[in-house]
């Protein structure tokens, strides 16, 4: 291979690695004092290169030159460094006590505001900025081109380490930072006001994520979907670099950008799939990442459902609930009982996530992996094998299955946060599979024609079918929880310690339920596939895993029923709310976030505790 | 300054539904040591932390320097001039001991010569060998010098001392209390939480017992040393 071709590479990677350290620079700084894993960090990031890309060519109309360019750049970074302090003053400092999960999912809310008010404010079209005046010419390197502004962005990434350093081993702002990343109370009592300080480090994490948004406008066009991109991105560098250590996001970012410049010369349809197996890789070896530390975090902060003895009721409930579903083509137009089955399926999917969450303490935040797994199993085999339905749904379980048991066996050696962001990593590559391997996977067209065959063709047969099934998986389920299985991941979720001493193998209940949860999600994304008659990789997105989860957090963590509620609700609002307004994503990502500010126990789990008050 | 800094009626605090204290009342006096005397789980540390509003407490008045801090945030209590070495020291570990040092910089309202980290190594000979020493590098005596050290660049008037003798090494019990009088010498009040009640016997001005979360005695330590019956009623010795 010709030498000069490597080293083009080999910058292009650095060039791509300079930009994702800044950004994840910022997270990991944000994280470190606060605690939160800021979903909405990609989100600054997209509006750093937004605000970037219309403003910078509105400068360089006043005053042609580099200095209306870089101002420009800086310009962006700095309002959106105002806008983390805004975040800060809101939202994060309302929710620095509250359990991960929901932080997660109040900080995905502020995801779905920006993603309608970033359209709204500057359309929906992708703006590509100009390019930096006086490094317009590319120069050469060994015979070849090679922009000159990527040389810029190759020392931005250094330069940014070396100013964080400074501004943290050097200066009192940084040490009281790396003091409060360690100990808030103990700042506290010695007179600092820990609020300043906290809103002081946002300003300073979106101002990185500004950053690196602002200094990309040249290479790529700020369009919608870079905030979902770049969050997953980050949360690699910082799994692999270790949670809060910026050093370790350096090297974890180099390796990242060199493997996807070089991992484009072995498949070249997936360079995702390459940066998956170096995670893999260096969480078998070491955990914690390059540089991390083991985190305390997670062991106390797990929610779920309370362990209370199953009521008499329930069963009677059920059953009623049943009988009710079942006489629902009797009366119901087509139209409903499309939206009844999509209901079940649902469900089943809210149901699955329930018993890693609510009953594992797992918070998997990448469920939609499972579920896309199921559905496209379940669409390839129809495309390849010409399979019916009875045959493809079980194949798609078990594809889903065996992608549970792969993610799992990484997944259950992790706590808390990392559980989190390893899983959402997972499911985002799978997504970046579905989409770019367009051989297999149909790209973004998906795969067409999965229909029931004749028998199961009529909408209330595929209803009734799809109701019988969901119905027995969920018995089946329920009586998991109950049974010294959901004990033991009951016991794992509230003291993990205590689990492991009394001989419970933690890691193998866990790595089973994550099997579990899989194929049941498979199977709600192989029923889903065959109700639509089509697979695309949205199943697969990172929105659809936060839909499972805003069911659970609708309908209530700690009690078994309520992700079932929880779905019913929420597609029925959709299916209600959405054709009336172009901006249901901000109007769910608010719900969301007052969701997790008002009642955060859920609409089942807030009558389950206003009858125990009443009792 | 002299007179009456902290003054306490009635304080009340509870982990839950479980109530720790039961309406104390106490006072420490400018430049005295007070020690708060009892056995463990008798409430002297929740007392402290009550104090700082790090556990939520209700008292008829709770005053520092006249002023009222029920409610107030913990920081700027500490701000009024009310220092806090915890009984887990609660070191920086991954600062090192200057960086732990500048941590606890703040500049006093007092008259006094403000603490510099020159008259801290003074003070504490063993820190002033290991400045850029990390605090997880440290020993429990080391990291307890280092604590009150870090409390006493904030300039405080007066010191909530948890503990300062547990678990650390026999032969710097007696470099602590010697630390302790040169605090008091340097005009720092201090409130002392002790189980060890030889150690709050050689240092201490005045003794409040505490047994279950009530107030036992209040008074010169003198009376409590002299007064056999209460102390074998409280402290069993």
């Amino acid at each position: 291979m010709d030498p000069s071709f490597l080293v083009i590479q080999a910058l292009n990677g650095l060039a791509s690695a300079s930009s994702l350290f800044i950004t994840a620079c910022g997270l990991t700084l944000v994280f470190g004092v606060t605690r939160i894993v800021n979903f909405a960090h990609g989100s600054l990031y997209m509006v750093g290169a937004y605000t970037a890309a219309t403003l910078v060519p509105k400068l360089l109309d006043l005053s042609y030159g580099p200095v209306a360019f870089w101002a420009g750049l800086l310009i962006a970074a700095i309002a959106v460094g105002l806008i983390g302090i805004l975040l800060e003053v809101l939202l994060l400092r309302r929710i620095y006590r509250a359990p991960e999960l929901l932080q997660l999912l109040a900080t995905f809310g502020v995801v779905l505001v920006f993603q309608d008010l970033v359209v709204q404010i500057f359309g929906p079209q992708d703006i590509l900025g100009p390019r930096a005046p006086g490094l317009r010419q590319p120069i050469e390197i060994l015979g070849r081109r090679f922009p000159s502004y990527e040389l810029v962005l190759i020392a931005a990434g250094p330069v940014v380490l070396g100013s964080m350093w400074l501004l943290l081993r050097k200066t009192r702002f940084g040490i009281l930072i790396r003091a409060a990343t360690q100990d808030r109370d103990m700042v506290a009592a010695l007179g600092v006001n820990q609020a300043l300080l906290f809103t002081a480090t946002l300003f300073l994490g979106a101002f990185l994520a500004g950053l690196g948004g602002a200094l990309q406008i040249p290479r790529v066009a700020a369009n919608t979907g870079m905030d979902l991109s770049i969050i997953a991105e980050c949360f690699v560098v910082t799994v692999v670099g270790g949670m809060g250590s910026i050093p370790g996001a350096f090297l974890a970012a180099l390796i990242i950008g060199e493997l996807q410049a070089f991992g484009i010369l072995i498949f070249p349809k997936s360079t995702l799939v390459i940066v998956f197996l170096l995670m893999a890789f260096v969480l078998a070896v070491k955990p914690n990442g390059l540089f991390g530390r083991p985190e305390a975090v997670g062991a106390s902060h797990a929610v779920g459902i309370a362990s209370r003895a199953p009521s008499r009721w329930s069963a009677v409930i059920a059953i009623v609930v049943f009988a009710l579903f079942a006489a629902l083509p009797l009366i119901a137009d087509p139209y409903l009982l499309k939206v009844a089955t999509e209901i079940l399926i649902l469900g089943l999917f809210a149901f699955s996530l329930q018993l890693l969450i609510g009953v594992g303490g797992l918070v998997s935040f990448g469920h939609a992996a499972f579920f896309g797994l199921g559905a496209y199993g379940a669409a390839l085999a129809v495309k390849w094998f010409g399979a019916s339905m009875e045959a493809a749904i079980p194949l798609g379980v078990l594809l889903a299955a065996a992608g549970g048991a792969l993610i799992g066996a990484f997944v259950v050696r992790l706590s808390g946060i990392y559980l989190a962001m390893m899983t959402l990593a997972a499911a985002q590559i799978l997504y970046a599979v579905a989409f770019q391997w367009v051989d297999v996977t149909g790209g973004d067209n998906g795969i067409v024609g999965v229909w029931p065959p004749a028998w199961a063709g009529a909408r209330e047969v595929y209803y009734l079918v799809t109701l019988t099934i969901t119905a027995g998986v969920l018995v089946l389920l329920a009586r998991a929880v109950h049974a010294p299985f959901g004990y033991s991941l009951r016991a794992a979720r509230d003291s993990e310690s205590r689990a492991e001493a009394i001989g419970l193998r933690i890691r193998y209940h866990r790595w089973t339920a994550f099997i579990v949860a899989g194929a049941s999600a498979g199977l709600a994304g192989g029923l889903y596939a065959f109700s639509r008659g089509s697979v695309d990789p949205s199943l697969l997105g990172i929105p659809t895993s936060v839909d499972a989860l805003t069911m659970l957090l609708l309908g209530g963590i700690q009690t078994l029923a309520g992700p079932l509620l929880g779905a019913a609700v929420l597609h029925a609002l959709r299916d209600w709310i959405m054709p009336l307004t172009h901006f249901w994503r901000l109007l769910l990502g608010l719900s969301i976030i007052t969701m997790v500010l008002v009642f955060p126990r859920g609409l089942v789990g807030t009558l389950a505790r206003r009858r125990e008050e009443r009792a | 300054m002299t007179g009456l800094l902290l003054d306490v009626e009635n304080l009340k605090a509870s982990y839950g539904r479980a109530q720790v204290l039961f309406g104390l009342s106490f006072r420490l006096q400018a430049g005295e040591i007070t020690a708060l005397i009892g056995r463990n789980g008798a409430g002297k540390t929740t007392t402290l932390k009550a104090v700082l509003g790090l556990v939520p407490a209700t008292a008829d008045r709770l005053l520092f320097k006249d002023r009222s801090i029920l409610g107030v945030p913990t920081y700027k209590i500490a701000r009024l001039g009310l220092g806090y070495v915890p009984e887990d020291r609660r070191i920086f570990t991954d600062l090192t001991v200057e960086e732990n040092l500048e941590a606890g910089r703040r500049s006093g309202g007092s008259e006094r010569a403000p603490w510099t980290p020159e008259r801290l190594f003074r003070l504490f000979p063993n820190l002033a060998a290991m400045k850029g020493r990390r605090g997880n590098q440290m020993s429990g005596g080391e990291q307890q010098m280092l604590s009150i050290a870090r409390t006493l660049m904030g300039n405080p008037d007066a010191i909530l001392l948890d503990e300062p003798s547990e678990g650390i090494a026999p032969v710097l019990v007696q470099a602590m209390a010697e630390a302790v009088l040169a605090m008091k010498a340097e005009g720092v009040a201090i409130l002392l939480s002790e189980q060890n009640w030889a150690f709050a016997a050689a240092v201490a001005d005045k003794a409040c017992v505490i047994e279950r979360g009530e107030m036992r005695f209040e008074g010169a330590m003198t009376d409590f040393l002299g007064n056999e019956a209460l102390r074998l009623q409280t402290l069993g010795v």
